[in-house]
């Protein structure tokens, strides 16, 4: 078994900034990855990072902005530290060395971005994410931090108390893909989960195929309830073949888009007749999947970003990085013809239940990044916030686990406040499927040291492990990508009641079918079909979870839009969808959202640009 | 073929199915398995047929190892037949292989966006990013295997440790001892200096160059075209000051650094983020002449 003080489940730029403030503050760190840290889905980013530098601006503006974007469902103590940390917090990667673009006086960047009322945005060049990824990195290589990668964390050790309030997490199960060992990693002042996305739960998306939501789905089955899930951002323009991003600067320069019988639809089909082109994410997607689904698509399954009309020179100065990514992913030249491009899955503004600190209901346990819902995001979340907000919440996560005093903490956890039971009836079984060996805790003698609780987990993986590849099955390919494409038909940026309660009994089945799934390679030695199988379990977990909250919200939110109401409800859903495990029975049940700010309330206004 | 096996040690690990006494509903779980198996198996057959008989399909032969697998201990190529679609990358293609005809066929991947430096392999004779790399830009069969001049783990897999050593023997971070006063103010960098950078910083870890170098190949301590170009970045990076700079050249001058690189310039031909690491190389060469002139 491995000790430390604090651990530290994923590397990329949550978990990075997060590893790095438990060290300062003082704690012995271990980052325990699946991937090595550059290969994390940060590098990915393009755009930049929002942060409120200049004095023409300020943090109460970003926050506005954020407030507003959100359609106020962002808890304001979450939203406020976002942006009165993010300057300081840019500042210090810039003082790491980060390459970021700069202005002739030598000074730090900065542009606009959608939903901004100030140019805030940071960035380095088209590959802001990289580029902090790798300075991250590099100062952990500098401090001697210890890193595991290649380690799939499997699941959390955490006591069984009844109530999840009461449980306490004391380390986490990896297994190593190199050589297939499985150990315990035991942390005696907390566990950081830093998982980042779960685009993997649908067919087509812009995130890695590692974001499986490895972490909210640990956190959810080890008690910690998930955080409106169904609010999903989806981008309007990414290659129909892989998902790869074309970055809004496309319609921004003057992209236009056509359908198959060559009509630029956002106009001749009344989609935004003011905007057009660069309407919002969720308004151009949804024209485009109208578009396919009355028969104008092309090849019935995209339409056409066109920017040849710009001419040469000015793609080639301003968009050249967009002609690359069209070339290599796609095969398509943007100078001499229309690029394909369809909408597809970008981020996850649920996700695991914590406070401002990142602590969740569970003592010991935190979460930070993409996988976490402190929530700065709400409904919607802004271009250019979630990256500050890595670097934002990594580090408070990280000082607050190390054991830094960090005063009361705003925002509530669990059950606790005024929460309330959901009353809607899903007419599917939702849950645990009997007698597949879950994870979940059972009853008996509550077992609260630390060292049987990390040695039970290990134990239970194990056990699990031998199973999976000692017997004979279905594959979990199969049982994955029928998952996907249910959520892809029926849980998209449109949502509507028959078709999500299908796709609770599609995923009814999936859980049926996993039931008997098996691992075909013997091997020990990297088995990533093991890796995979194990995944799929997630996938499940979140995409059933993310159907109930969309099933439940009768309104029409940010990026959640449902046929049957159109208007936002504030009388009725300022509050949060919050889904406990249960033991296996999913249980939905609400929580009001905080807009009461350090001075002021914020006010919900239309979200109207 | 300079695709390195690791010797074999005498161990085979078999994972034998404990047989114990079982439930009725657990042997007919059981049984439902073993036939939802069988049925795939067979599935998979006919795929596989029909696929071989089908034009719009592409060829893939593809390096397989395993050094637990029985079978598989041995380096073979299996072959896989893939229906052809526009736009389909050699990683599309690997990713369709496994998922419908072998789900032990092993890889890195991750972003399919050439940003992660996952998938390095060595794809008709060359080194390149499998998610980079269309399928409509190559000769059929396509050959895959994995890397050169790094022990093979498994099937396209190879042991990255050694690359990463040699990344991380450059002091790859950022160091300076002069920073602003006030704590939000960043430090000043001009445009020219930024743009000089800005190809040495979009190294991936890709390992590709390193592959492919005659050199990395016969001197397993030569830093390798990648920590150098890291060196480079952080080295003619303005915010640094003079002081470090010097130390910087010190690290690059030592036996098995800059004074290696014959400039064959292979590296910079397969590098897919186009950093032009031998203008790098000599870069640094001429800058250390030069330092060491002035302290002579
Ligand atoms: C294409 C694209 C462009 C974007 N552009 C922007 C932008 O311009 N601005 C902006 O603000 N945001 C942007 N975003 C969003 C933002 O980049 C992500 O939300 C953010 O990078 C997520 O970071 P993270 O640290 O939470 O997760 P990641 O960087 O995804 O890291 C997750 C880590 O967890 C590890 N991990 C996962 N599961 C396990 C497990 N079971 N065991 C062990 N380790 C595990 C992985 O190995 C990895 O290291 C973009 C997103 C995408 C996809
Ligand atoms: S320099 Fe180029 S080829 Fe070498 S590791 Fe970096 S990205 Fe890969
Ligand atoms: S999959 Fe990430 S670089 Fe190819």
């Amino acid at each position: 078994m491995h000790e430390h003080d604090v651990v530290v489940v994923g590397a990329g730029g949550a978990g990075l900034r997060a590893a790095i403030a438990a060290q300062e503050a003082g704690a012995d760190v271990a980052m325990v990855s699946k991937l090595h840290p550059v290969r994390s889905h940060t590098g990915a980013a393009e755009g930049g990072i929002n942060a409120a530098l200049r004095d023409a601006d300020s943090w109460q503006d970003h926050a506005y902005d954020t407030m507003k974007g959100s359609d106020y469902l962002g808890d304001a103590p979450a939203v406020e530290a976002l942006c009165q940390e993010s300057p300081e917090e840019v500042i210090r990667l810039e003082h790491w060395g980060m390459p970021f673009s700069r202005e002739d006086d030598g000074r730090v960047s900065q542009r606009p971005f959608g939903g901004l009322s100030f140019p805030r945005t940071t960035y380095a060049g088209a590959e802001t994410g990289h580029q902090m990824l790798h300075t991250m990195y590099e100062q952990v290589v500098k401090r001697g931090i210890t890193v595991y990668d290649e380690w799939h964390v499997m699941d959390l050790a955490v006591t069984d108390e009844d109530d999840p309030a009461e449980r306490t997490c004391h380390g986490v199960v990896a297994y190593d893909i190199q050589s297939g060992e499985i150990s315990g990693f035991r942390a005696s002042d907390g566990v950081i989960l830093a998982t980042g996305g779960m685009g993997q739960v649908f067919d087509h998306t812009t995130n890695a195929v590692a974001n499986t939501g490895d972490g909210v789905a640990m956190a959810y089955r080890a008690g910690v309830p998930m955080e409106d899930m169904e609010f999903i951002q989806f981008h309007p323009t990414t290659l129909p073949s892989t998902g790869v991003l074309i970055s809004e600067g496309v319609r921004g320069e003057g992209g236009i888009l056509y359908n198959e019988d060559g009509e630029r639809f956002m106009f001749e089909h009344g989609y935004a007749n003011n905007d057009g082109e660069l309407a919002s994410r969720d308004v151009v997607s949804r024209a485009e999947l109208t578009e396919v689904n009355e028969g104008r698509g092309i090849e019935d399954e995209y339409v056409h970003l066109d920017m040849r009309h710009l001419g040469e020179e000015r793609i080639l100065d301003r968009l050249e990085n967009i002609l690359h990514l069209a070339e290599d992913f796609e095969g398509a030249d943007g100078l001499t013809e229309p690029m394909p491009v369809k909408p597809g899955q970008h981020y996850a503004m649920g996700g695991i239940e914590t406070n401002e600190f990142g602590e969740t209901v569970i003592d010991g346990l935190y979460a930070a990044g993409e996988c976490a819902c402190a929530s700065v995001h709400g409904a919607n979340r802004l271009g250019g916030n979630a990256l500050p907000e890595l670097i934002v919440f990594g580090k408070r996560a990280g000082r607050h686990a190390a054991g830094e005093e960090m005063g009361e903490a705003e925002i509530e956890t669990g059950r606790s406040g005024n929460w309330q039971p959901a009353d809607y009836e899903f007419g599917v079984e939702v849950g645990e499927t009997g007698g597949s060996g879950a994870a979940a805790a059972d009853g008996g003698a509550v077992v609260s040291d630390a060292e049987s609780v990390v040695g039970g987990a290990v134990d239970r993986a194990q056990e699990r492990v031998d199973e999976l590849l000692s017997r004979k099955g279905r594959n979990h390919a199969e049982i994955r990508s029928a998952v996907q494409e249910t959520m892809t038909a029926n849980v998209n940026v449109f949502r509507e009641e028959g078709r999500l309660e299908e796709t609770l009994e599609d995923l009814r089945e999936a859980r049926e079918a996993y039931k008997d799934v098996a691992v075909s390679d013997p091997s020990r030695t990297f088995n990533t079909d093991l890796i995979h199988t194990i995944e799929t379990r997630n996938i499940l977990d979140l995409a059933e979870a993310l159907t109930m909250g969309a099933l439940a919200r009768e309104e029409f939110r940010g990026a959640h839009w449902r046929k049957e109401h159109q208007e936002r409800k504030d009388e009725d859903w300022l509050k949060h969808t919050l889904i406990s495990w249960n033991d296996g029975e999913p249980e939905l049940w609400y929580k009001p959202v905080v807009l009461e700010g350090e001075n002021k309330t914020y006010e919900p206004k239309s979200r109207s640009y | 073929m300079s695709t390195q096996i690791p010797k074999q040690t005498e161990e085979s690990s078999e994972t034998e199915a404990e047989t114990q006494p079982a439930s009725k509903g657990e042997e007919r779980r059981a049984e439902k398995r073993r036939r939802a198996a069988e049925r795939r198996e067979q599935r998979q057959e006919e795929e596989a047929e029909k696929a071989a008989a089908d034009d719009s399909t592409v060829e893939l032969k593809v390096f397989r190892y395993d050094p637990q697998v029985e079978g598989k201990q041995e380096p073979r190529f299996d072959t896989f037949h893939v229906p052809f679609t526009k736009g389909m990358t050699v990683l599309d293609a690997l990713m369709y292989a496994r998922d419908t005809y072998d789900s032990s066929l092993t890889f890195r991947h991750s972003c399919r966006q050439a940003v992660c430096g996952s998938d390095a392999m060595f794809v008709n004779g060359g080194q390149k990013l499998a998610c980079k790399t269309q399928i409509s830009d190559l000769e059929e069969p396509i050959r895959v295997e994995p890397l050169p001049h790094a022990e093979v783990t498994k099937d396209l897999v190879v042991d990255m440790e050694h690359f990463y050593e040699q990344m991380e023997a450059v002091e790859p971070y950022f160091q300076t001892d002069e920073y602003p006063d006030g704590e939000l103010e960043e430090q000043r960098q001009d445009r020219e200096n930024r743009e000089k950078i800005k190809m040495s910083t979009r190294c991936i870890w890709c390992g590709a160059c390193m592959s492919s170098c005659n050199i990395a190949a016969g001197d397993n301590e030569y830093l390798g075209p990648a920590a150098i170009n890291k060196a480079y970045r952080f080295a003619m990076d303005e915010r640094e000051g003079e002081e470090m700079k010097q130390k910087r050249l010190e690290i690059i001058e030592q036996e098995h650094g800059v004074w290696r690189c014959q400039t064959q310039f292979s590296c910079t031909e397969v590098c897919p983020k186009d950093i032009p690491l031998t203008e790098h190389i000599q870069e640094l060469k001429r800058e250390a002449v030069k330092n060491n002139l002035k302290f002579w």
